[in-house]
């Protein structure tokens, strides 16, 4: 018990009194200072806090995380394929108490939306006037036979969050002898990251060719076809790797066997030196506490697009990967996701109309070289009625170049910055 | 939902028309906030790509309709450029001009 509640009073002002009490208050129209709690210090809920407090300096924010440290999903592929190391892509969220928010490192075990309180697994109970959930996603290991007993032996991993298994998977690659073979195996859309399978593919495929140019690559996709950038990433493998990379679409992992080193999918039994199986998923845990994990399959959360406010449970906001949207799950949406939400809940809490009619845009940058990336981008501006509607001229490059290149590393600080400086 | 619109249209678009520095609308200020996930929060950009802040607000506004005219050409502004109307790229034009 860290928060203790007149901790948490001080932050939170009479507002929080209220909904402890369990008398629920019109925030809009509430003298006290209104409390938002945001879940999940990633690139949606840092960068909601940041502008929370920069656009409504007389919201409170309290945001909550249990990793010490931001470890970004862009540029991990850069790891993997030996481009940058994990302190390239390892950040402090030293900064963010500047901006006025409060930092709790704890994990959110349970959230009462008639309350208007969140649980921690340290023991506190917070209250708040607007919840913000962006939790990234769970990955459904469940749903690949074997992965969890090859995960725990530390054979197999899928390194589909930044993180110790990044490093992992790097250290199994440089291990692997010249003349090996790397399976990597991925499932039907949709899953974070759409063009992070076929980044992925070229860096390693990079890094073979440089330092172990016998070695194949064998891509098992659960798709029908290459899901993003299918000309950027079919002209790099044909003009740079020609003869590594094989690809097999409608192949979504079904099995693996951490011993054999076999991937099993519908139609092919794969042997590989290196495998990297990366399961389905859904929207992260806190969703599910909220209530608003509640598409058709309880895999993701419906959310009205103008503020991204649940559309069953009122003044619980949905941020990045978890949403069921037809945007690409992308931590630059995610960005986009939270300076909108951010908009949106300031309006709100002062009693004032949301913008009807946001505008957000997707940049996603690929690297298909350790010198060249092409990009995809898109603006979607909200039409009431459609939601997010894909503007004119987006796409994406056919052709990676270097100084695209040099975008995508700008690309990166820059997003890293909106996040957390 | 005809009037909140109709309000915040008149709200953004009376910005664009007197281009009122620093007293942008949240319509406003949010698209910008889009541009700096690539070109730096605040407009300050780390690397490559071009900074934003204190740019002149005439500048941006030719930027971004040649930009998507294919009058300028770019790598990736073309595909961003043609997402807005050039009231929004005068109110941006006017918010990073603001920007120190």
């Amino acid at each position: 018990m860290t928060l203790n509640r007149r901790d948490f009073l001080k932050v939170s002002g009479a507002g929080a009194a209220a909904a402890l009490t369990g008398c629920a208050t019109t925030t809009g129209t509430s003298a006290a200072r209104p409390h938002v709690v945001v879940v999940g210090a990633g690139f949606g809920g840092a960068t909601c806090a940041k502008y929370l407090r920069q656009w409504g300096p007389n919201i409170d924010v309290t945001l909550i995380e249990p990793n010490d440290k931001f470890v970004s999903c862009p540029i991990s592929n850069w790891v993997i394929g030996g481009l940058r190391t994990m302190d390239d892509i390892t950040h402090s969220y030293d900064n963010l108490p500047r901006h006025g928010i409060k930092m709790v490192k704890d994990y959110v075990v349970a959230v009462d939306a008639a309350k208007r309180t969140v649980k921690t697994r340290g023991g506190a109970t917070i209250s708040y006037d607007r919840l913000v959930l962006s939790p990234g996603i769970e990955i459904l290991t469940d749903t690949v036979k074997g992965f969890k007993e090859a995960e725990a032996a530390g054979k197999v991993v899928h390194a589909w969050k930044a993180g110790p298994q990044t490093a992992l998977l790097r250290k199994q690659l440089e291990a692997m002898p010249d003349g090996g073979t790397f399976v990597m195996s991925v499932p039907m859309a949709p899953y974070r990251c759409p063009p992070g399978p076929y980044e992925r593919i070229c860096l390693v495929a990079n890094y073979f060719k440089q330092a172990k140019p016998k070695s194949k690559i064998i891509l098992l996709d659960g798709n029908p076809d290459i899901v993003s950038k299918k000309p950027l990433f079919t002209d790099a493998w044909n003009t740079l790797y020609p003869g590594m990379v094989e690809y097999r679409p409608n192949n979504a992992p079904i099995a693996v066997d951490g011993n054999k080193m076999v991937v099993t999918t519908e139609f092919d039994e794969v042997k590989g030196d290196v495998l990297n199986v990366v399961p389905r998923q859904r929207a992260g845990e806190v969703c599910a506490q909220a209530g608003v994990r509640n598409d058709s399959a309880g895999t993701w959360c419906t959310v009205n697009f103008a503020t991204f406010e649940s559309t069953t449970v009122p003044n619980v906001h949905i941020l990045g990967d978890s949403i069921l949207a037809p945007l690409p799950k992308s931590g630059h949406l995610a960005t986009n996701h939270a300076k909108v939400c951010a908009a949106a809940i300031v309006e709100l809490l002062a009693g004032r109309q949301p913008d009807p009619i946001p505008v957000i845009a997707n940049t996603c940058y690929s690297a298909t070289s350790g010198t060249t990336s092409g990009y995809v981008a898109h603006v979607y501006r909200y039409e009431a009625g459609k939601g997010y509607v894909a503007q004119p001229e987006g796409g994406a490059t056919p052709k990676g170049s270097e100084l695209i290149f040099t975008y995508q590393e700008s690309w990166a600080k820059n997003i890293w910055a909106n996040a957390l400086d | 939902m005809y009037k909140t619109i109709t309000l915040a249209f008149a709200g953004f678009v009376g910005l664009a028309l007197t281009g009122i520095a620093g007293a942008a609308d949240m319509h406003t200020k949010t698209i910008a906030s889009t541009c700096m996930t690539c070109h730096g929060p605040g407009g300050h950009s780390k690397g490559a790509i071009p900074s934003l802040a204190g740019l002149e607000k005439d500048y941006f506004v030719k930027s971004m309709k040649d930009f998507k005219s294919g009058a300028r050409a770019g790598t990736i502004m073309k595909r961003h450029a043609s997402g807005y109307t050039d009231a929004e790229f005068e109110a941006m034009g006017a918010y990073f001009a603001s920007l120190k």
